[in-house]
């Protein structure tokens, strides 16, 4: 579903690196996480399948296509097909919970009455329909990762890319937002998350790759926290 | 299609809404800016009307003797109106001359008396002229002599042409004209530019302040049209809303002033406002509209990379 060619980005005209020959392979329906320490190139790589970042060499896939490739003003299109979490939220802060979820559905155009079905179905799975109406900035961490990843799969992506979705959050908020992200790929959704939390790895069992120096250093089917 | 516009509209009037604050100064400083562009408007025409009204005291009188014909004055008449410069001839016959002096003089017992004296009517006719521009009346003074030179003693028709007393006043009132109106079209072209760029800096600000929600919705997926239609509209919003208290803010001030100027320039400043509005309403709101539209356009660009 999605590959690593080769792929290299450099900095400082190739004096510095963020990570270098990477080559991966993530199937559909997979549960991945990425692990590494800070500046290991965990968070460059999910930039580069949402088209942020664009490698210095090798290509980036998604399903046929190469994702660096897509003209500007196509990019909209194919980021509808991902849904994005990012440890900062990154909610629209003059937009309720429900406005937040429901700007993603109408910048993909999707009809008022799908929208109004779609979105309380989201904040349901998020555990929030009591704080639909509420801004982020009445929101605590933990709601508002969860307001931002009912955004993320309202448009029912083929993938979840989540950028330390728990980096900001105490323990019992990261509990609930695994959980939530453990349903979403239950439910048949690919998920990719950085992370740098071993408790989080422990629990969830699943695929795990180990970055170093920009490196993939381990990939283990089922793996455990190693760094 | 009409669902995006609808949802555009929708979150270009929310979004002003919520982000009162933001939008509140934003429309103050425009507003302040337009403001200005207005008041310069009306001196600047306060200025041209009275200037006008000034240059329209302005004539060349040619007094004839008091035995011209009248045919003979009327053969001049119509040479004088035939020159492209002339705006306008004006003949006053010797009793209409005779009846004006007796009306200005009324309490002058002695002159009264003086004129009663006299057998016959003392004065001559007189023709009053008046050029297109102020340049024009040498012109016109340097004919009337050409004429007065082809006279012969035995038959004299032009007693006299006024234009050497008046030369002095003419010339300058044309160098006042023409520095009034440079200088007030480099002011109101300042003041406008000055214009421009607050305005450009304030909807730079504002669009400043959602940098990040706009690198937001480009990473969910959101197109440049649908992201920038609420900023664009908001740019409208703050240049309707500022035009609209720009105009309210003078309305009062001309209120006060138009009767003063009426009384010193001969024109009511306030009278121009109301009989003109749609036009200045045009101006002063539509320089804020297309301000706000092109600042919003021009400050969101830089945002959109992502």
């Amino acid at each position: 579903m999605i590959y690593f060619d080769n792929v290299s980005k450099l900095y400082n005209d190739g004096r510095s690196s963020a990570i270098m020959e990477v080559t991966f392979q993530i199937e559909p329906k997979e549960f991945v996480s990425i692990v590494g320490h800070s500046g290991a190139g965990k968070s460059t790589l999910l930039k580069m399948i949402i088209a942020e970042e664009r490698p210095t060499q090798g290509q980036v896939f998604f399903e046929s296509q190469d994702i660096h490739k897509i003209p500007y003003s196509k990019l909209p299109y194919y980021r509808r097909k991902i849904g994005t979490v990012f440890q900062d939220f990154k909610l629209l802060p003059n937009k309720t919970a429900y406005e937040n979820i429901a700007f993603a559905m109408e910048a993909n155009g999707r009809p008022d009455d799908e929208i109004a079905e779609n979105v309380p179905q989201a904040l349901e799975l998020v555990g929030l329909i009591d704080k639909a109406w509420n801004f982020p900035g009445e929101l605590s961490g933990g709601e508002k990762q969860r307001v931002a990843i009912a955004r993320a799969i309202v448009n029912q992506p083929d993938i979840i890319i989540a950028d330390e979705p728990t980096g900001n959050l105490d323990p019992v908020a990261t509990y609930e937002v695994v959980q939530i992200l453990k349903k979403i790929n239950d439910l048949g959704t690919t998920v990719v998350m950085t992370t740098h939390n071993k408790g989080v790895i422990d629990e969830l069992g699943r695929r795990v790759i180990t970055m170093d120096g920009g490196r993939v250093v381990r990939d283990d089917a089922s793996g455990k926290y190693v760094v | 299609m009409i669902t995006g516009i609808r949802r555009v509209v929708k979150a270009g009037f929310v979004g002003f809404w919520r982000n009162a604050y933001v939008s509140l100064s934003s429309v103050f400083v425009i507003t302040v800016a337009l403001f200005v562009i207005g008041a310069t408007m009306m001196l600047d025409q306060l200025l041209v009307v009275s200037l006008k009204n000034l240059e329209s005291k302005v004539d060349i009188n040619v007094y004839f003797v008091t035995s011209a014909q009248e045919a003979d004055v009327f053969v001049l008449k119509n040479s004088l109106e035939a020159m492209p410069d002339v705006a306008s001839v004006n003949y006053v016959s010797k009793e209409e001359v005779l009846a004006q002096y007796r009306n200005r003089n009324q309490t002058d017992t002695v002159a009264m008396q003086a004129l009663d004296a006299l057998s016959e009517n003392p004065f001559g006719a007189t023709l009053i002229i008046q050029a297109k521009e102020t340049t024009q009346y040498e012109n016109i003074a340097r004919f009337l002599e050409d004429q007065q030179l082809k006279e012969t003693s035995q038959n004299p028709l032009i007693d006299r042409i006024n234009y050497n007393r008046t030369k002095d006043a003419i010339d300058r009132l044309t160098s006042i004209m023409g520095a009034v109106e440079r200088g007030s079209f480099i002011t109101l072209m300042v003041l406008i530019g000055a214009a421009i760029l607050i305005t450009f800096n304030t909807i730079r600000l504002a669009i400043y302040t959602a940098r990040e929600e706009i690198a937001v919705m480009r990473l969910v997926g959101a197109s440049n049209a649908f992201i920038r239609g609420p900023f664009l509209l908001q740019g409208i919003m703050y240049g309707f809303v500022a035009g609209t208290l720009a105009l309210l803010s003078i309305y009062p001030m001309l209120v006060w002033v138009g009767p003063k100027t009426a009384e010193f320039f001969e024109f009511n400043v306030y009278d121009y406002f109301i009989q003109d509005f749609a036009h200045i309403f045009l101006v002063i709101v539509g320089i804020g509209v297309v301000l706000g539209f092109v600042s919003s356009i021009l400050a969101i660009a830089r945002y959109l990379k992502v």
